[in-house]
């Protein structure tokens, strides 16, 4: 008349172990769920007594008592159907025990008695290992990535009459794919592809070697969307724990379509009529991880900035400065990671072609004033790289040269990574844009041009602290490229011209 | 009130509801808690009135079910 039977419920990603705990009394048939369930679980209650009568078991005319523990924790999410189900199973000794307290379940349930796929279950598999279980019982579906998790036997079952034939001993599941040595997906789009912007194309392989935010200013149709697109594959490979990092949460956000491991960074362009919640994560009830988090590891690109709402744009700061979100909802506080690299992208004024060689601007003065306000502030504190996108010439339009391939500049940004990895090793930093300002001014080592160069800048170019550490910290990069340790007054140079001053003037001029 | 019975001290308070199909759910699915709330006001009243001796009481529901082949009945003890 008791059942006990291992669940997970998620909490932003992490996964946290349920105890689902069954009891038939007597009493008139009903079924009472307690341990504060979420609103997705209150719905199982309906959804298990079909499922499990679907599945050729016996559904219990008695008074059913299911308890969800630790009490405090709220549950929510679908994963909870399977556990509930076998609770009730196993309560009224349908299936033996032996195997029930070696797995953690979990599926969403169909009124037949199917498991359907289900957000989450790598975050269940990486909670059951944790926990020490031998095993978890998933949808089939979520096979593949629940085997993710090594030392783990994953059981992926097509439905309920599957699930207690594996505890009977009658049914073996076949064993997951072993995806680690399956190429990584190629990224959809490559550099090659991209005709002239060279000045565009080695800012961006300086922010992808530093890890620097960029911003691109120029008309439209100068190409800002396809350079964005393509930062993202000149990035470093994603290491295995990266790429767990981000399949995780891709997961819990429903997102992953074959169930297999994110092998590539992910590029994200949330439209600029983006809510808060959808930007950092939210919902009511279950909190599922925003665009910031989604980009983790990879890209987040805003184009039109400016269309964005401010609060949108404001909200970023916490994650630029910290790789993490923290949402807080009515149901507590949750956390999600979010370093990605920001890639943001705006006309230089309301018509767009201000600057423009070929096209007339029609903005009054004081609007485009106005616009360019828009584009400052604390978001923009936190762009190293801010660069003009000119429109191509006819001789690069016809010019039919190809751009270098993604691959060859991802060679370079990776050898450049790994000099920053061995320099900042005892710092913990990965890369320089991560470095705080006094951390870059004392490791920076300058030869006298580039100390020259800078200190001049100071004064010409009316430098302010921020924007000091910020051209250090690039020309740092720049070097890195090179392969130096000295940071030459070339680099420096480089370093300087990618800080666009838009409070001023003409970008004709500034670019 | 279909049934009180007595054994032991034990006081049985038992509501029968007859199907003849279950379309409609089985008899238990007919005893609702405005019929239990009448059922727990009519044993107070018999107690009221009769004064059984007693020490402890029980709710009960029978569902009878008469098919073609016969009946069955299934008892739900302590049912409220």
């Amino acid at each position: 008349v008791y059942g006990r039977v291992k669940g997970v419920t998620i909490v932003g990603v992490r996964g946290h172990p349920v105890v689902v705990e069954a009891h038939i009394g007597r009493g008139l048939p009903s079924l009472t769920l307690t341990g504060l369930p979420g609103a997705a679980v209150q719905d199982a209650r309906d959804r298990i007594r079909p499922a499990v009568e679907s599945a050729g078991l016996e559904w219990p005319l008695r008074r059913i008592v299911v308890n969800l523990s630790p009490g405090s924790l709220r549950k929510d999410g679908p994963g909870l159907d399977l556990p509930m189900a076998m609770g009730v199973v196993a309560a009224s000794a349908q299936v033996p025990r032996e195997r029930l307290a070696h797995y953690a379940f979990a599926g969403e349930l169909s009124l037949r008695g199917s498991l359907v796929s289900t957000p989450g279950v790598l975050s269940v598999a990486i909670a059951a290992a944790r926990a020490g279980l031998e095993g978890v019982v998933v949808p089939a579906a979520n096979a593949n990535e629940a085997a993710l998790v090594e030392g783990l036997r994953v059981v992926g079952a097509g439905g309920l009459a599957e699930v207690c034939g594996f505890l009977r001993g009658t049914w073996e599941p076949p064993v997951p794919q072993a995806q680690e040595e399956s190429q990584p997906a190629a990224h959809a789009v490559d550099f090659s592809e991209v005709r002239g912007q060279e000045q565009a194309r080695r800012a961006l392989e300086v922010a992808a070697a530093g890890g620097h935010n960029v911003l691109l200013v120029g008309s439209p149709g100068a190409g800002k969307t396809m350079l964005a697109r393509r930062l993202a594959t000149v990035l470093p490979g994603l290491s295995k724990h990266e790429a767990l990092e981000v399949t995780q949460l891709h997961s819990v956000a429903g997102l992953l379509h074959e169930g297999s491991l994110v092998g590539i960074r992910p590029f994200r362009s949330p439209h600029h009529s983006i809510s808060l919640p959808a930007m950092l994560g939210g919902g009511s009830g279950f909190v599922r991880p925003g665009e910031v988090s989604l980009a983790h590891h990879g890209v987040l690109f805003l184009d039109e900035l400016t269309e964005f709402r401010r609060d949108a744009i404001e909200s970023l700061r916490q994650p630029i400065e910290d790789g993490r979100v923290v949402v807080t909802r009515m149901i507590g506080t949750v956390e999600f990671p979010a370093r990605f690299t920001l890639v943001a992208a705006a006309n230089p004024c309301p018509c767009g072609y201000e600057g423009d060689p070929r096209r007339h601007c029609r903005c009054p003065p004081t609007r485009v004033q106005q616009y360019r306000q828009k584009l400052s502030g604390p978001l923009l504190d936190r762009i190293d790289i801010r660069l003009v996108v000119p429109r191509l010439s006819k001789r690069e339009l016809l010019g039919g040269s190809a751009g270098e391939a993604s691959s060859a500049i991802r060679a370079r940004v990776e050898e450049a990574r790994e000099r920053q990895r061995h320099r900042y090793e005892a710092l913990g930093f990965p890369c320089n844009a991560q470095l705080p300002g006094p951390v870059a001014r004392r490791t920076a080592t300058m030869s006298a041009g580039g100390r020259d160069l800078l200190a001049r800048a100071v004064d010409t170019l009316a430098l302010t602290g921020r924007g000091f550490d910020r051209a250090l910290k690039v020309a740092r990069t720049v070097a890195d490229l090179a392969g130096v340790d000295e940071i030459g007054a070339d680099h420096m140079a480089e370093a300087l011209s990618y800080r666009l001053d838009l409070s001023e003037g003409s970008l004709a001029r500034a670019g | 009130m279909d049934l009180i019975a007595e054994r032991g001290g034990l006081l049985v308070f038992c509501e029968v509801k007859t199907r003849t199909r279950t379309g409609f759910g089985g008899g238990h699915d007919a005893v609702t808690w405005i019929k239990q709330r009448k059922v727990r006001q009519l044993a107070e009243a018999f107690i009221a009135s009769e004064r059984p001796r007693y020490q402890s009481i029980r709710f009960d529901v029978a569902s009878v079910h008469v098919g073609s082949r016969g009946w069955d009945v299934e008892v739900f003890e302590d049912a409220f």
